[in-house]
């Protein structure tokens, strides 16, 4: 187990510097530097400038440098848009409230998704299954850009039950459209798993013991066929994180929520280049923890794997 | 009704017309069976449809999509919306350009993004992974573990970033969207050829000296199509998709071009001034074409491959 974990890590690392080297050359490649303004300074100052942030050295110096100072510091330096804020200050302003829809939409995702999966297995061929079936086809065509127009028409506009944008601290209204904007194809996508991965676990042999034995159903769907129906969702947890983390870009510029996401397309539009760095630095990170941490619970779960 | 029974009525009418004694081939038999998909069948035609609407709509259109009605512009929530008699099919958009002309670019772009990227990521996936698959060894585990590490990686956060540095072209969109998309056709390629090259068929092509070239091509690959073009079919709303999410953040087509994403991103910043056409629009040919790829796709692969049902 300690040398699965350790192989992992021998992976992540790697994959991180890479993310970080591809990006930092990307950023050096690209045309306009971080102090070109429109009046053009004196070439001596502009030395003076590109000297104090280190922009002379040569460029995997300048690489070595970036590294070393997010892993001994956790900087990633100053923005260029946002004067007098630090990447860090950026991250820290905005990743709270990504985090907090984040998370809800993933709760909310998993949680309906599964059960619906499996109610709509326990009634096979019955109008309840016909429905989920036909919510999560129907959820496959409404990505997160197209349903959050669409909310905000009927729940804003037509109805004007929830605020079509806005933050406020993330008092809950302000919360729900987000949510449900970010997690429904995610939650359509693993109903569908789990409603097949489930009727295939019914049919399995060990359940017809089970069921021979004179087991309660609850019993049985609960303690037999539940986690055998889980391990494919496990699997997908990866993929509808780094759903909710891409998808939280369309969330905060559409919501104006605040996010990370949103200062990531200004930043963007602005070629703000550390700021874009350290926001896909992060989310680099995050997916890859997060990859790690599915594929302990996988190897947990599943006694069958041998690492 | 299951799919499948349509396709036996099917296969047994088509087999009716030829001599009984003949053998079915494998194609034939998908064939049978995707012409019985009714779902499919009517996806097809809806995708022929709007190839037509993308190749021929702008000699239906009176207005050309660059063009602003001067008439429009002011009050557009008022006198905007579509109306046959000053030939704005679809109404205008907020600065006054004919929405029907901007759709038929829109959609032809994203139906561009989707069918070359599917195409990029199927050759190149293809030929990665039975390259990997068939070598096998140290090279298959290299060449994977590059896929691994790419996959890792936030795809749409660099693919961003690629925009920005590169500036924002519909060719980087492509170059972009291509690289990424490979990955997973490669790993599908790969773990198809792990099954297939130990088949007897390969043994007899390595027995008479046929390079592993010449195998991977010849042998390997054609063999891998079944599944190589489910999938690509299934890819083709996943890249319009991804076109579209990076549009609709401002991020990729530039003015005058324009893509569905693009257009639903105008239409939904407008929805509050009650102008909703310039939202549906956009979206129900956007829904419409990636609903009518899923059930191509779902019905390729009933066809192909109706183990899997």
């Amino acid at each position: 187990m300690i040398y699965y974990v350790a192989r992992r890590l021998a992976v992540a690392v790697p994959t991180l510097l890479i993310l970080i080297i591809v990006s930092y050359v990307l950023m050096y490649a690209a045309p306009g530097g971080p102090f070109d303004t429109e009046r053009t300074l004196p070439p001596e100052v502009m030395a003076n400038l590109q000297h104090k942030y280190g922009l002379d050295q040569p460029l995997f110096v300048q690489i070595w440098r970036y590294v070393v100072s997010i892993v001994t510091e956790f900087d990633f330096g100053p923005s260029f848009q946002y004067t007098d804020q630090t990447v860090n200050d950026v991250i820290r302003q905005g990743f709270p409230v990504t985090l907090t829809y984040g998370a809800w939409a993933f709760l909310v995702a998993v949680v309906t998704g599964v059960s619906l999966g499996i109610a709509a297995a326990l009634r096979h061929n019955s109008l309840l299954d016909y429905l989920s079936v036909g919510v999560s086809v129907g959820a496959q065509v409404l990505p997160n850009f197209v349903l959050a127009p669409v909310l905000t028409l009927v729940f804003t506009l037509w109805l004007a039950w929830l605020p079509g944008g806005g933050w406020q601290g993330g008092h809950w209204p302000y919360v729900i459209l987000p949510v449900i904007a970010l997690s429904t194809s995610f939650m359509a996508s693993i109903a569908r798993m789990t409603r097949s991965s489930m009727l295939e676990a019914l049919n399995a042999d060990f359940i017809r013991t089970a069921r021979a034995k004179g087991l309660p159903m609850r019993r049985i769907v609960f303690r037999h066929a539940l986690k055998p129906t889980m391990l494919p969702v496990v699997s997908y947890l990866g993929p509808t994180f780094v759903g909710m983390i891409t998808g939280s870009v369309v969330i905060d510029v559409f919501f104006a929520t605040g996010g990370i996401g949103q200062f990531f397309v200004n930043s963007a539009l602005n070629r703000d280049y550390p700021v874009i760095m350290g926001i896909t630095i992060l989310a680099g990170a995050l997916t890859i923890a997060f990859n790690l941490m599915v594929d302990l619970l996988y190897a947990w779960l599943d006694p069958r794997i041998r690492y | 009704m299951s799919p499948l029974l349509f396709g036996r009525r099917a296969i047994r009418s088509m087999s009716g017309a030829s001599d009984p004694s003949d053998g079915r081939s494998l194609w034939q038999d998908a064939r049978g069976r995707f012409l019985g998909n009714r779902a499919a069948m009517a996806s097809l035609v809806t995708l022929l449809v709007l190839v037509l609407f993308v190749l021929f709509g702008d000699s239906l259109a009176a207005w050309s999509n660059e063009e602003i009605d001067w008439a429009m512009l002011g009050n557009v929530a008022e006198e905007g919306g579509p109306s046959f008699a000053n030939g704005h099919y679809f109404g205008v958009d907020e600065l006054g350009r004919d929405l029907f002309a901007r759709t038929v670019q829109g959609a032809g772009i994203s139906l561009m993004v989707g069918v070359l990227g599917a195409l990029v990521s199927m050759v190149v996936g293809t030929l990665y992974g039975a390259v990997a698959g068939y070598l096998g060894g140290a090279v298959d585990n290299v060449m994977m573990r590059i896929v691994d590490v790419l996959m890792a990686i936030p795809y749409m956060f660099v693919l961003i970033v690629f925009m920005v540095v590169f500036g924002r072209s519909i060719l980087m969109l492509f170059v972009g969207i291509g690289l990424i998309s490979w990955l997973d056709m490669a790993r599908i390629a790969r773990g198809q050829t792990l099954s297939i090259k130990n088949r007897d068929f390969v043994e007899a092509a390595v027995a008479i000296g046929v390079r592993p070239g010449r195998i991977i091509l010849r042998h390997i690959i054609p063999n891998l199509l079944g599944v190589v073009v489910v999938y690509a079919t299934l890819l083709v709303p996943s890249m319009i998709i991804y076109e579209s999410f990076i549009s609709f953040l401002g991020l990729g087509v530039q003015e005058p071009a324009t893509s569905l994403g693009a257009l639903i991103s105008d239409g939904a910043s407008q929805m509050q001034y009650g102008t909703l056409w310039q939202l549906l629009f956009p979206l129900f040919f956007f829904v419409t074409t990636l609903f009518a790829f899923f059930f191509v796709g779902d019905g390729l692969r009933d066809a192909l491959d109706p183990r899997d049902r």
